[in-house]
């Protein structure tokens, strides 16, 4: 790497880093703040010049730093003759920028933010100009939408400035993104999104038959950029910006991004009938249709952003013609273009700055108060209008030359006529210009009395002037070897014949030329008749359209998602059911099917009732879900016919687990439904019903068949393996248990912590519940009609009292035997928490709960650690998680059981099942409270010992 | 075998109880602790991300029995990668529940929280599928207790909604389950990809159901078309901190997608081959424009940050749907990117709209205290999710654009990506137009007598440096996502190839005369 190559890192990364001081130096003051901000753009321009030596003699200046390699994204610069004309035209108009916004902005702008902006868009432009990278490019090329977006709404509490930034982003951000398809597609045919290497695949990337795709979308980036029509109208809105902005975005410099594009691809693209047509016609209308409008503006600004917009189109139709010369013609255009506009922009703000205007119609006669102001203005807006002596003028008739000599679509005249009328046009705006603002009268009704402003502020659109008559007179002294080496770069190759000069003899350009001086001055003449005709006639409205676009596109995706989402979950679920039955459908479709291998069995009686059973049982429910007590009942009867086909397919722990967790959840479910109406309203039209219901069974057959297709099918399983190890390896006889808690303790490891966090939810929920609106609603809904007279029923208490003993018996023996027998921590946890449950209906939860002293918070809580260590402590032995070790108690009166860490894990399953199922209830019974249950005190409403004792009180 | 490959399961797994009952009536003690745990989390994942950058894919059998016949989990680069993410993303959703009071607005919270954390690192590290059942199931009730943390009638209704057509996932799960059981005999996800390999074509019917479904229930995590309805409303009314997380909720089905229609179904296997990726793709292409026209249309902020995510999803299913080995590199860049993104975004609107009296409202209103530094955020987020440069989420697109050359998708996906990227930029400059630029016209044009404090409204603080330090995190995740994306990207390549070549991970579950 030489010392030429790792300066240009360093300068593509100095801007931003300056970026980081104006936000911290506006403390220091303004000037303090606008010096920080000009350091490393002066520091920049220095490097560059360091460098512009080696270019100028025709080098190129390569650095390359690998970021995404895999992607083909390096953070690779190169400078050559047109990376070094726009760098430093860049930074150059950059530090003029800097100072004239010191003047600008007023005390109450923050500055800080407005320099921090700025340098950010330097870095980026800069970043276009000098990668060699094209997704890199990209990157820059977004940012400069995105600072442009900020930088126009920097006065954020205009209107204008917020709508301007908006439309400027959304139409130059999405031909960024147009752009960045284009971009690709070029890399994938050069297979390289290297630019150099691009550069060399001309010829194989005209050929691609995807040429045409990456050409239209990379134009489309280009053109939105570079305000060409039909995507110019941004470019006026975007003069919300403070002066500075307009000065140096919008005309020196991102603007000219796209035409810096199409300069940079000119070697690739060029050269076909798309790019000439395309390219060469679009500009040609911009041309000639900015600067018509532009005549016809009254804001200072507005007038100069059409012209803007028409020199733009100006270099794009050069570009567009396809030729050697019209391309190096544009490059010397470029530079005269930013000279003389950012000059006129800047004595346009300067004029608002001081007069406090900017409408034409309220100016005139400024030429004697601020003469300074008015010398600039008038030099650059001749250059402007194309006059001698100016830099204008030489670039123009360099451009009606190329234009005489092409032909379009077999035309002769269509591009010199039009051209010869923008160049009319623009000779008519820039006069309009000089006499309307500076000339006539001094007025007595400015809004506020103009004068020169201080020299800082006119310091920079000065120095500019200068150059103008500099160039203008000594064409190529000044900018001969600039134009050479940066036309060079765009034609890639040898330089066709041109010459830098103003006398070039009475030729077409010069005759069309003064035509176009002639005709101007008679549009001047006439422009007070020919402006009330413009403003009479029927014109669209870029903006009116835009906005109404983008409120329509708003409104739209507004109304469809709304109708979308429009929180229905029985349509959810239909499109969902619906969604899933016909993809399933369709994989079925793409394959086949072997012959089913088991033949149908014969149904016996008793499966054959349970059958009718069941399926009476599930229709009922459908047909009586909207009574939800004797739903309930009936969902039961379901829950007890599916233990029963447990029971008869010999599948007992599956039975025992079923049985429990339906009674527990039967129950809780008829507690909580005390709270809620016992009837579902109607909600849903027969139709929605109707639809539900063919959606439903059609879900329903889909199932059937797919459960058919597979238990017709014989299959191997690993559940040999299990079998197999379950005693020797898993120290128990019933398989089912040794799964649970070794085979896969890992499963119910997470499902216990499903039941857990469950039990948390409900608990966190009431809560919530308790301390909102809801708690209101409870306590003011009256519940008593619903209460039995006798709630705690003596003979409910007394059996659930000789239950209770039995129960937890039956549990403890239940969670003994798991291991070897139909059991087990989780249906243990479920029989024992129905023992409990029962005590709680009978008596009532606070009197249950006063004689009870664990909390259930801990009983889960301990389940899941100690399920957790119990697994973790196989790590002590060396072992992975959940390993289990075990060895054989024999319990006289019992049987000889299994002790092991299996059954340290069983516990915790079943601590964790007893604490969620009671954390639930306790849940239940909070609201209950809060529902104005009273709390009793004793066991039973009535307690015959009670009497008994009365009577034998009474009776003493 | 490395036990520490089950510590971001069992850790989180032991100290959620501890938080529930031990530490549950003081919060400081809770957070302590769970800060403590997702900063060990932290440690962990890194430790493991490491240990599975070797290359080698490590196999964890619990309870020391050999598969397929118990569990095991299952280290690669893929899985640790995804752990690191979560504990990352974890730590900076924790801090600003902490820091904003939001922990403190329900019950449970921090266990809740944990919980979660262990349900997600369970799914990302298991190699069986009912397993991966299990902590479907775990994450879910989790996630669903953190959702309607805090209460209120709007969230509970959107709760319930998640609720509802998440267990019509699970229930699907277990029809395909049991079909894939009913098939293969087996569960074990690398027994499973050795067994469906050896499935002619001409008796693939059944397993083809299989695959679809389990790609229906992964859908519904990753909030595909036509089963994305639940995600705007449910990340719309969350607390913003829980719809934080959940950016790497919606990555959980991504990821099972990835995993098993992969190593599984992958496209090399002859009787699913190409399924997946045929109906996936025009799904990706829904969703990506249900979530752009989302963002376009939407009025409030809250679910325009929502409907950003579909997109994202969107987005990022058209990499996964590719079935490469280079889109899934981008595929996975670009969830990292859009897990941290949609995080900025949440935890971003969630200190503004908490200063707002409009709350979320995309209306007019006077500018909040900081409306520069919150406008600054939102920047910054924005900018993340619609994709544009310098974070992130430019380079990750520019991959899925790359990726997506294949003749069949480049029209469609491309036009999906540019023309979405264009509906959001629009809606989120829109947004941020009206909360951060108009709102400062509000303020200088009011009236002197509005100005008044009025007295019922509770005073509204500016954020402190611990509030706004989460969200800066994320978007400075982002910008490092960025600048390292070279190393990055090399990782996730590697995890990439390793996931398209199964015959590692099914010799390192199996044994190696397996794998062939």
């Amino acid at each position: 790497m030489s010392s030429g190559s790792s300066l240009l890192p360093i300068i593509a990364i100095l801007p931003f880093l300056g970026a980081l001081v104006p936000g911290l130096m506006i403390r220091a003051g303004r000037t303090a703040c606008a010096t920080f901000t000009a350091a490393p753009t002066i520091l920049a321009l220095v490097m560059l010049g360091v460098l512009a030596p080696d270019v100028m003699r025709g080098e190129v200046i390569e650095a390359r730093i690998e970021w995404l390699p895999q992607l083909g994204l390096s953070a690779s610069f190169f400078l050559d003759g047109l990376g070094l004309l726009f760098a430093g035209m860049i930074l150059g108009m950059g530090l003029l920028i800097t100072l004239y916004a010191r003047f600008y902005l007023s005390g109450e702008d923050p500055m800080g933010q407005f320099y921090t902006y700025l340098l950010l868009f330097q870095g980026a432009m800069l970043g276009i100009v000098i990668s060699d990278n094209i997704l890199l490019l990209l990157i820059f090329w977004e940012l400069t939408s995105l600072t442009s977006f900020l930088l126009i709404g920097y006065w954020k509490h205009l209107p204008e400035g917020r709508q301007g930034a908006r439309m400027a982003l959304a139409v130059t951000g999405g031909g960024g993104l147009a752009m960045i398809g284009g971009m690709l597609i070029l890399g994938n045919i050069a297979g390289s999104y290297d630019l150099t290497d691009i550069l060399t695949q001309g010829d194989a990337i005209r050929a691609s038959e995807w040429y045409l795709p990456a050409l239209i979308l990379i134009l489309i980036g280009a053109f939105t950029k570079s305000a060409q029509f039909p995507f110019h109208f941004w470019l006026p809105h975007a003069m919300a910006a403070p002066t500075p902005v307009s000065a140096y975005l919008h005309s020196a410099t991102m603007v000219k991004a796209g035409v810096f594009l199409l300069a940079r691809m000119w070697p690739v693209l060029s050269g076909t009938e798309a790019w000439f047509y395309i390219v060469s016609t679009t500009g040609l209308i911009t041309m000639v249709l900015g600067a018509l409008i532009a005549i016809f503006k009254d804001d200072l600004k507005a007038l100069l952003a059409f012209s803007t917009v028409s020199h733009l189109g100006l270099l794009t139709m050069l570009l567009g013609l396809g030729t050697k010369f019209a391309a190096v013609v544009a490059v010397f255009h470029i530079i005269n273009h930013l000279t003389f506009k950012a000059a006129l922009f800047m004595s346009a703000g300067i004029v608002d700055h001081e007069a406090h205007t900017r409408d034409i119609k309220r100016l005139g006669g400024l030429a004697r108060l601020m003469p300074v102001t008015a010398a600039i203005a008038i030099v650059t807006a001749l250059s402007m209008a194309g006059i001698p002596l100016f830099n204008g003028f030489l670039s123009k008739e360099m451009m009606l030359d190329a234009a005489s000599e092409t032909v379009w679509a077999g035309s002769h005249l269509v591009v010199p006529v039009l051209a010869t009328l923008g160049a009319l046009l623009s000779v008519a705006y820039s006069f309009r210009f000089i006499s309307h603002v500076f000339l006539g009268p001094v007025r007595d009704d400015y809004p506020s009395k103009p004068h020169d402003p201080p020299f800082g502020m006119w310091a920079a659109p000065g120095f500019l002037a200068v150059f103008v008559l500099l160039i203008g007179i000594l064409p190529a002294t000044i900018v001969g070897p600039l134009v050479a080496v940066a036309g060079g770069a765009v034609v890639g190759g040898e330089l066709p014949y041109y010459s830098l000069k103003i006398w070039h003899g009475v030729n077409a350009a010069l005759v069309m030329s003064m035509i176009a001086v002639a005709g101007g001055l008679v549009v001047l003449l006439l422009h007070r008749p020919l402006d009330r005709l413009w403003q009479a006639a029927p014109r669209p409205e870029a903006k009116v359209i835009f906005d109404a676009l983008i409120d329509a596109s708003a409104a739209l995706s507004g109304w469809v998602t709304r109708n979308l989402h429009n929180g229905s979950i029985s349509r959810y679920l239909a499109i969902f059911v619906v969604a899933t039955v016909a993809l399933g459908f369709a994989a079925w479709n793409g394959g086949a099917l072997a012959p089913a291998t088991r033949p149908m069995l014969p149904i016996p009686a008793v499966v054959a009732v349970g059958w009718v059973l069941l399926v009476v049982a599930t229709v009922l429910v459908v047909t009586m879900h909207r009574r939800r007590f004797q739903a309930l009942v009936l969902i039961g009867v379901i829950g007890l016919m599916v233990s029963v086909g447990f029971v008869y397919l010999s599948a007992p722990d599956l039975a025992l687990t079923q049985i429990s967790v339906e009674t527990v959840t039967i129950m809780l479910l008829l507690l909580a439904l005390h709270f809620l109406p016992k009837h579902t309203p109607l909600e849903s039209p027969l139709w929605r019903r109707t639809r539900d219901g063919v959606i439903a069974v059609g879900a329903g057959v889909a199932v059937t068949g797919l459960a058919m297709a597979f238990l017709t099918r014989d299959f191997s399983t690993i559940s040999d393996y299990h079998l197999a190890n379950s005693y020797t390896g898993g120290g128990g006889t019933n398989v089912v248990n040794v799964i649970l808690v070794d085979f896969r303790g890992y499963d119910t490891y997470g499902e216990i912590i499903v039941l857990g966090i469950a039990g948390l939810t409900i608990y966190a929920l009431m809560v919530s519940l308790l301390t909102g609106p809801a708690a209101r609603r409870l306590r003011n809904t009256d519940y008593s009609q619903d209460r039995s007279r006798d709630r705690h029923p003596l003979m409910m208490v007394v059996a659930t009292r000789a239950m209770m003993p039995i129960a937890v018996v039956v549990g403890i023996y239940i969670f003994l035997r798991g291991h070897n027998q139909p059991g087990g921590g989780f249906i243990a946890g479920l029989v024992i928490s129905i023992a409990l449950l029962m005590q709680y209906m009978a008596s009532g939860f606070a009197w249950t709960q006063a004689r009870q002293r664990i909390q259930y918070h801990a009983m889960i809580g301990w389940g899941v650690v100690v399920a957790g260590l119990t697994g973790a402590g196989a790590w002590l032995a060396g072992k992975p998680f959940l390993t289990s070790a075990y060895g054989y108690i024999d319990l006289p009166g019992i049987e000889e059981f299994g002790l092991g860490s299996a059954f340290l894990f069983d516990l915790g399953v079943f601590l964790t099942v007893l604490g969620a199922v009671m954390l639930m209830l306790y849940s239940l019974s909070r609201i209950a409270r809060y529902a104005g249950e009273t709390v009793n005190v004793e066991p039973m409403d009535y307690d015959p010992s009670k009497r008994v004792e009365a009577i034998r009180n009474g009776g003493e | 075998m490395s036990h520490w490959i089950i510590a971001p399961v069992v850790l989180p797994a032991l100290l959620a109880p501890l938080i529930a009952f031990v530490m549950r009536h003081d919060i400081t003690l809770a957070r302590a602790a769970s800060f403590a745990g997702t900063l060990a989390l932290v440690a962990i994942a890194v430790g493991l991300t490491v240990l599975a950058g070797d290359g080698g894919t490590h196999v964890y059998a619990l309870g020391d029995w050999p598969a397929p016949f118990g569990i095991v989990l299952v280290l690669d680069r893929l899985s640790a990668m995804m752990v690191l993410l979560t504990a990352v993303l974890a730590l900076i959703v924790q801090t600003h529940a902490a820091a904003t009071g939001w922990d403190a607005r329900g019950r449970h919270f921090h266990a809740l929280f944990q919980f979660q954390l262990m349900g997600i690192c369970g799914a990302f590290l298991t190699g069986d599928a009912f397993n991966l059942f299990v902590f479907f199931e775990v994450l879910l009730i989790a996630s669903y207790g953190l959702m309607i943390h805090g209460g209120g009638k709007v969230r509970l209704q959107a709760g319930l909604q998640y609720v509802v057509m998440n267990l019509a996932g699970s229930t699907l799960f277990l029809f395909a389950l049991g079909t894939i059981y009913a098939t293969t005999g087996t569960l074990n996800i690398a027994d499973l990809a050795v067994k469906v390999r050896e499935i002619p074509v001409d008796d693939a019917a059944l397993i083809r159901v299989a695959a679809m479904l389990l790609m229906i229930v992964f859908a519904i995590k990753a909030a595909l078309f036509p089963i994305q309805f639940w995600l705007p409303a449910t990340y719309a009314n969350a607390p913003a901190p829980v719809a934080a997380l959940f950016a790497i909720m919606t990555k959980v089905g991504a990821y099972a997608i990835l995993r098993i229609h992969t190593v599984v179904f992958g496209p090399d296997v002859p009787a699913t081959a190409g399924l997946p990726g045929t109906w996936l793709f025009p799904a990706a292409v829904a969703t990506l424009a249900i979530g752009a026209v989302g963002v376009l249309g939407a009025r409030r902020l809250m679910p325009m940050i929502a409907f950003s995510v579909v997109a994202s999803m969107g987005t990022l299913m058209l990499a996964v749907a590719a079935f490469t080995p280079w889109a899934t590199t981008a595929a996975l860049y670009y969830l990292i990117h859009s897990t941290f993104a949609g995080a900025a975004l949440f935890l971003m609107a969630d200190l503004v709209v908490s200063r707002r009296p409009e709350g979320d409202r995309l209306s007019t209103a006077p500018a909040t205290v900081q409306n520069g530094l919150f406008a600054a955020l939102f920047f910054a987020g924005a900018l993340a999710m619609a994709g544009m440069p310098p974070l992130s989420g430019f380079l990750g697109k520019l991959m899925i654009l790359d990726a997506l050359r294949d003749p069949s998708l480049i029209v469609a996906g491309w036009t999906a990506i540019l023309a979405g990227s264009l509906l959001i930029i629009v809606g989120l400059a829109r947004a941020g137009s009206i909360l951060f630029w108009k709102s400062t016209a509000v303020a200088a044009h009011r009236p002197p007598e509005d100005d008044c404090e009025d007295p019922v409204r509770p005073e509204i603080r500016p954020a402190g440096p611990l509030e706004v330090a989460p969200t800066m995190a994320a978007i400075a995740a982002l910008a490092l996502l960025s600048i390292f994306a070279g190393p990055v990207t090399d990782y996730l390549e590697a995890a990439s190839v390793q996931l398209f070549q199964p015959d590692d991970y099914i010799a390192a579950v199996l044994g190696p005369q397996k794998g062939e």
